[in-house]
């Protein structure tokens, strides 16, 4: 192991990413999901906006999270050498 | 994509040229098969021979990949790099019922559906951001294992096995339910036979090869699944709009819905939310949450990422696998909306019991085969004769309306192909990918129940001296006498088994999630408050259940049954289940010792990716 305020400052970052992912993750699961009404007086391409999230928008907005996330986080383990190449 | 193959595998070394050759040579199968149907062959015979092709290449497959060393046998050597891993994920997670019922449910419940869509795509960011890739450095063989090394032995371990196995056997008897009914309808089998047929294609695929088996096989079996799932939505859209993208030309058929069912007076409409079937918006949004916390904690699906060679193809493996789950799950709404629009379109062209034996010969095909699939004017319609006389007893003269014509949400996949006047070629293609997500989840199920039995209840609760051989017959004999359990009960047809599949996530994500979470978040969680958080989140999950469904008699319908609290629908049950598991854990861990150092330090292993893995297992 290395010394522990390392360890804590690489636990932290971790830790703020996966704050800042939960809260895209609730947006996009629900708080989106609750303006459906107001969103469906939009309409593109024959889609109603409110519709339109739940059936595409929020899951486009998972897989590039999710994407995004595996970056960001081996970002971090090389930053600390916390990775498994080290 | 960095691929860690190790041990001069030639076929992981060639898994791109491999899987590229098998896509081209499915894709001239079906070329083949549409050359036959046009050249007269009975369609009989080309389903006989897209399940028999098909079944014999996973049969191939999982005889190429038999094994005789643990390591293989449990997690597949460790080696399956990351897209592979994703593709075989999306075939272990996508059952006969999302292939078969997700469409159909959207056809239904309109907007009230997309929950399924939103849960079932939404639980990938909770399974890479809080469990994965902190499992798979502990190195752990099946979910059990890491709860008994975070909490202190085998009270966690077999509260684990309890909860996996009461999720994944209701899970595993309705996928066999489903290879039953897509068998008997397509080969025209008894469904009693066809039940057994589909058991022994699932276990050529994983007995003799374990985890290892039914990875290749899953990843062959995602490439028909997905190919079936996209021509017919592909075939729709060129022949509705003219342009062969469903999933962005169906936001005019969605246009063409609202106007039809206008014109028909058919209300509530499709596009309105909170609606249909019950879902108000309460129902809605906890059964998203349910269904994300439980994709999240099932095991059948984590132990998928025990497989890959790192923590870091685990995490880019969790994206891949959503991704490839991600293309079924964004085409099941336009396929929903094109099947929905044509129907509308069929009645509206004055569809009565005079004319439907002749424009839509295809429900009555279904109505005789199941009564329960298609039913006009309240009764099953077997033959024109039988819906005129439907129609006549319950008032219904000249044209019948489209809330006349009741379809099970089951059969509008596999009926759209005849429904939107397709050849047959498209249909034993839709039948195969059916087939295909029936089986590939099935192994995985299978697979999680007889690990759980042979890794943690024979290996480490009974003898811990067993040798490596005897471990892995003990394993199989398990898997078969399950699979056998499994097919025994779906061919019985137990009407409840369906419904109870969607109580597997509130099952999973009451009993597992907390303890998961916490176990890796929370260093303060000790060992009774695991316990006794697990025991009351799963126990009152487990009583709404039961209660809601059939109260204290154990039968349904008997009067007896509680009514719904705060009028949530018992699909939903972790509502209850996870808000008390976690306050249960917290209140418990609280209240007594802090962990040891020990037990601190190995959690400050488990958050790093570099080192070992945490569970060293003797392998000879």
């Amino acid at each position: 192991m290395a010394n522990s305020s390392q360890h804590e400052a690489y636990w932290n970052k971790t830790k703020n990413l996966m704050l800042v992912m939960l809260a895209l993750w609730f947006f996009f699961s629900f708080v989106i999901h609750m303006f459906v009404d107001a969103l469906n007086n939009i309409t593109i391409l024959g889609f109603p906006l409110g519709f339109y999230m739940a059936a595409q928008g929020s899951l486009i907005a998972f897989v590039i999270m999710l994407f995004w996330f595996a970056r960001k986080q081996n970002a971090i383990d090389e930053e600390y050498g916390m990775s498994e190449d080290n | 994509m960095a691929s860690t193959t190790g041990g001069g595998d030639s076929f992981t070394a060639n898994l791109g040229r491999v899987y590229t050759l098998y896509t081209g040579g499915f894709i001239a199968f079906i070329i083949l098969m549409a050359i036959l149907g046009a050249i007269g062959v009975p369609n009989v015979v080309i389903g006989y021979m897209f399940m028999g092709f098909t079944i014999l290449i996973y049969a191939v497959i999982g005889i190429m990949s038999r094994t005789m060393q643990v390591g293989e046998y449990y997690v597949a050597g460790r080696r399956v790099p990351a897209i592979y891993n994703g593709m075989a994920t999306g075939a272990d997670w996508m059952s006969g019922a999302s292939f078969v019922g997700m469409a159909g449910t959207l056809y239904l419940l309109g907007y009230d559906g997309l929950a399924y869509v939103v849960g079932w795509t939404g639980g990938y960011v909770l399974v890479a951001i809080l469990v994965a890739p902190y499992l798979r450095k502990f190195g752990a063989y099946t979910v059990p294992d890491f709860l008994a090394a975070r909490y202190g032995g085998n009270l966690a371990r077999f509260i684990g096995i309890v909860v996996l196995f009461s999720c994944s056997f209701t899970y595993v008897v309705a996928q066999i339910y489903a290879t039953g009914i897509i068998a008997s309808r397509f080969l025209g089998l008894n469904f009693s036979v066809a039940v057994y047929v589909g058991l022994a294609g699932i276990l050529v695929c994983s007995m003799l090869g374990g985890m290892r088996a039914v990875t290749w096989t899953q990843v062959a079996q995602y490439i028909v699944l997905i190919i079936a799932y996209l021509i017919p939505a592909i075939w729709m859209s060129t022949a509705k709009t003219g342009v062969p993208i469903p999933q962005i030309m169906y936001g005019s058929a969605l246009e063409n819905i609202s106007a039809l069912e206008a014109a028909q007076g058919i209300s509530p409409g499709h596009i309105v939310p909170f609606a249909h079937g019950g879902f108000d918006a309460k129902n809605y949004f906890l059964l998203i949450v349910c269904l994300m916390v439980g994709t999240a904690s099932l095991p059948h699906i984590l132990m998928r990422y025990f497989t890959t060679p790192s923590v870091r193809e685990a995490r880019v493996s969790v994206a891949w696998s959503l991704l490839f789950i991600f293309i079924l799950y964004f085409t099941a709404p336009a396929y929903a909306a094109f099947a929905k629009w044509t129907m509308l379109d069929l009645v509206a062209s004055g569809l009565t019991p005079d004319n439907i034996a002749e424009k839509a010969g295809w429900l009555m095909r279904w109505a005789a085969a199941d009564g329960t699939m298609v039913q006009i004017c309240g009764k099953a319609a077997v033959d024109a004769a039988a819906v005129a006389a439907a129609c006549s007893e319950a008032g219904v003269t000249g044209n019948l309306a489209f809330s006349d014509i009741t379809l099970n949400a089951d059969m509008i996949v596999l009926a759209t192909p005849e429904m939107a006047g397709m050849p047959y070629v498209i249909s034993g293609l839709v039948a195969a990918g059916g087939l295909a997500a029936a089986l590939s989840t099935a192994d995985g199920l299978l697979l999680a129940i007889a690990n759980a039995l042979s890794h943690d209840i024979y290996y480490k609760m009974i003898d811990q001296n067993a040798p490596t051989s005897r471990r892995l017959v003990v394993s199989r004999a398990l898997l078969v006498v399950v699979a056998a359990l499994a097919a025994y009960t779906a061919s019985t047809r137990p009407a409840d088994i369906l419904s109870m599949v969607a109580w597997a996530f509130s099952l999973a994500a009451a009993g597992l999630f907390p303890a998961l979470v916490l176990g890796v978040w929370w260093k303060r969680t000790t060992s009774a408050g695991a316990i006794c958080g697990m025991i009351a989140g799963f126990g009152i999950t487990v009583l709404y259940l039961i209660g809601t469904q059939y109260g204290f008699d154990l039968t349904k319908g008997t009067g007896d049954e509680w009514a719904m609290w705060w009028g949530v629908k018992n699909v939903s049950a972790a509502a209850f289940g996870l808000p008390v598991g976690f306050a249960v854990m917290i209140i418990v861990s609280l209240l007594t010792k802090a962990p040891s150092k020990e037990m601190q330090d190995f959690i400050d292993e488990v958050r790093v990716p570099r080192g070992k893995t945490l569970m060293e297992e003797k392998t000879t």
